[in-house]
């Protein structure tokens, strides 16, 4: 902290502000340079304030886009994010956001306004139970009930959020709380004994780890985001080449982990590569580095990784031995574990014959799929959206079938480019997200890629998009449908395609044209890589609709209640 | 299988939701809750009876209730040397020519006569669980209007027998 910011908070200690002003203050004091939100009665004073404070604040069309770009933000930043909505119906667009910031760990500090303490409980106009109704969504939440404890709980809602297992904060912030006056002391320590999360790991747990490896024949690394909340990509490559420990990697994973290295296997899981699932279900020695076994990765329990010896290094002690029994189970940071590991220096086992059966199945059973010129695969499209971009883009995208084919054919090779919505598979998050992404990183090349149904949840962010002039290169892949639903109800429900068509899909060009952002449409491949030059050519937002082959289904796949083994769809 | 956890908790407004919301968001079943202050200004202790299939979700339960950050300490004790104790208010129909019968009954637990009326009397039991049931049992035949229960609590003995008897819920 300068100086001259010491000054200034000493003087704001001595005289009194008012709780809208100290909302201000404390996002200064830590350096928050964009929040998002959406302005409305009982938050007036908060933004009277925010008018001249010199606060960059980005004004979303809805609050779920507000909580989604916040979320991009945050991924892309490591920062947390930002948002600010009114009581009632505005701290009730949020969440959608604050759920899915939850179960991917995205910390967000949020402050929603509350109707004024004295009518609390009088179903007043633009009330709603907003602590109530976010508390098993957020990692913590609070209500201000005097202005006296507003600093103290702005300082440790930023240290909860962003410490620990990232997670988004709530604050519900009464109107009267926003006008009262106290003094403004920020400069006081955080203390709560009930939150000490845990950062280095047990030594003797390690060493169990390092002697595991030394034993192992069939290793395998299963890396998730947790490697990227702790920066410790370097360390986890450093880590698996030092130990020839082969990589398979979570949906949220991606780029935590060169996809061109060698020792990479691909994406685990639903729709992940023959050889990560083979690897998973044949291994001798599970590390988990950072995921959280989720069911999408894991297939049925009964079948997962039943040869093995799990380690599981999580620094939430709760997602360890929640669904896989587990071995050796170190508490800690990933980056502070690899560390660790690396250190130790153990001697690898004899993993030859191991590395040679890998070898094969990547051989075999790498992904395919048929290309045909005369329209355009989906597949095709990431792969040319990869190619032009080379590999180096942000991209985000809503959840489905173009989710899933970019995870398979957008070869991520550097960490924190990629922003989805994993656990809670949020259809609309990826338009919004692209908006938090770039404003993360004005200079990188953003590409949104959604589907044409997930657009339309939360297209009015377009708005933002033209305003800010983000120039976010928004891929829409339109199979004129609910891809994924439609894939199950192929696959699973007798082709009766039950509300998952939609041959009427609005122009989409048009529309971008009505945003006043530029629009193409590509119905072949060639029209296709023709549209995508021109949009990657350009420093302004481009829409790209691109009419895809609408029955391709995503494969592989594991069936709901199969096995990692029991794959379908590996070959044409 | 029953577990008894004891908890220490920041006596915040909303913690007893938040407790009781993580039981229900991740389907567990409470038998009993008890809460109450502590001899620490602003620390409540809460005693949970809960009923649960094995040892990895009783495990589950305390990392859980440990990650709520007003939760300052989570104990299961079930395996551990404890005082446990229930309170019970027993309405049960007794006219007045059955009233020895049921002093008499109640004596070797220790129970005490509360209240007294023409057609009912009042029984005041304290004990471990298992004894309240018993003498819920005994009562029964007489008729009873009436339970109140206050649920479990508990705490750990000053010494405990062994160490390596108690069971360390993490590996940290």
């Amino acid at each position: 902290m300068t100086t001259k910011m010491k000054v200034e908070e000493k003087r704001l200690q001595k005289t009194k502000i008012s709780g809208a002003s100290m909302l201000v203050e404390a996002l200064k004091a830590e350096k928050v340079e964009v929040i998002f939100g959406y302005p409305g009665g009982a938050v007036l004073p908060i933004y009277d304030k925010l008018y001249d404070s010199g606060v960059f604040h980005v004004l979303t069309r809805h609050e779920q886009g507000a909580i989604h770009a916040a979320e991009g933000y945050a991924r892309i930043s490591g920062k947390p994010g930002v948002v600010i909505a009114t009581s009632g119906p505005g701290a009730t667009n949020i969440v959608t956001g604050l759920t899915d910031a939850l179960i991917d760990s995205i910390p967000l500090v949020v402050f929603t306004g509350q109707v004024a303490t004295h009518v609390i409980g009088s179903d007043a106009f633009q009330e709603a139970d907003v602590v109530g109704i976010t508390m098993p969504i957020t990692k913590h939440n609070y209500q201000v009930r005097d202005i006296n404890e507003l600093p103290r709980i702005i300082k440790e809602a930023f240290h909860i959020a962003t410490t620990g297992r990232p997670g988004p904060v709530l604050i519900d912030i009464p109107k009267d709380i926003t006008t009262l006056e106290a003094e403004f002391d920020y400069e006081q320590e955080v203390k709560l004994p009930g939150y000490q999360p845990t950062i280095r790991p047990n030594h003797l747990q390690i060493r169990k780890l390092v002697e595991a490896v030394s034993q192992a024949k069939k290793p395998v690394i299963l890396a998730g985001a947790g490697v990227l909340h702790a920066n410790a990509a370097d360390e986890l490559k450093q880590y698996a080449e030092q130990q020839n420990i082969p990589v398979v990697h979570t949906l949220l994973g991606l780029g935590g982990f060169p996809a061109d290295h060698p020792l990479f296997l691909g994406m685990a899981g639903m729709h992940g590569t023959y050889t990560a699932n083979m690897a998973l279900y044949e291994c001798d020695l599970l590390i988990n580095i950072g995921a959280r076994f989720d069911d999408r990765v894991t297939g049925n329990l009964k079948y997962f990784a039943p040869k093995a010896t799990v380690a599981h290094i999580d620094i939430d002690p709760a997602e360890i031995g929640k669904n896989v029994p587990t071995q050796i189970p170190v508490v800690g940071d990933a980056k502070e574990a690899l560390k660790e590991l690396i250190h130790q220096e153990g001697k690898p086992g004899d993993t030859a014959a191991w590395h040679e059966q890998l070898r094969k199945w990547k051989q075999e059973y790498p992904l395919m799929y048929k290309n045909d010129a005369n329209t355009i695969k989906p597949q095709k499209l990431i792969e040319l959206i990869y190619e032009l971009t080379g590999g180096e883009a942000i991209v985000t995208t809503d959840v489905g079938q173009h989710q899933m084919w970019t995870a398979q054919y957008y070869k991520f090779t550097k960490p924190h480019r990629w922003v989805t919505s994993g656990g809670l598979g949020t259809m609309g998050f990826g338009l919004p997200a692209a908006i938090g992404a770039q404003l993360a990183e004005p200079k990188a090349t953003v590409v949104s890629i959604v589907g044409d149904a997930g657009f339309q949840m939360t297209l009015q962010e377009l708005s933002v998009i033209h305003e800010l002039n983000l120039p976010i290169k928004i891929v829409i892949v339109n199979n004129q449908s609910l891809g994924m639903v439609r894939q199950w109800q192929e696959i699973f429900y007798e082709k009766r395609y039950s509300h998952s068509l939609i041959p009427n899909q609005p122009d989409f060009v048009k529309l971008a044209e009505a945003y006043k952002i530029k629009g193409f449409r590509a119905k072949n491949e060639e029209e296709a890589v023709r549209v995508l030059k021109e949009a990657f050519s350009t420093n302004e937002p481009v829409l790209l609709d691109f009419h895809v082959t609408a029955d391709e289904n995503v494969y592989p796949m594991v069936a709901p209640g199969k096995g990692l083994h029991e794959m379908v769809g590996v070959k044409l | 299988m029953k577990r008894i956890i004891t908890m220490t908790v920041n006596n915040r407004p909303g913690v007893l939701n938040r407790i009781t919301g993580l039981f229900t968001k991740r389907h567990y079943n409470i038998e009993s809750i008890t809460v109450g202050h502590t001899e620490t200004e602003g620390v409540s202790r809460m005693t949970f009876v809960v009923n649960v299939e094995d040892e990895r979700i009783a495990e589950q339960i305390t990392k859980q209730l440990n990650k709520q950050i007003d939760v300052l300490k989570v104990t299961d004790i079930t395996d551990q040397a404890i005082v446990a104790r229930e309170l019970a208010l027993i309405k049960v129909a007794v006219s007045p020519a059955m009233r020895n019968e049921v002093y008499t009954l109640i004596e070797p637990f220790r129970a005490s006569i509360v209240d007294v009326s023409r057609e009912s009397l009042v029984v005041q039991v304290t004990g471990e669980s298992d004894k309240v049931e018993a003498l819920i049992d005994l009562l029964r035949p007489y008729g009873i209007k009436e339970i109140a229960r206050t649920g479990t609590t508990a705490f750990t003995r000053g010494s405990q027998k062994s160490a390596a008897a108690n069971k360390t819920a993490f590996i940290i």
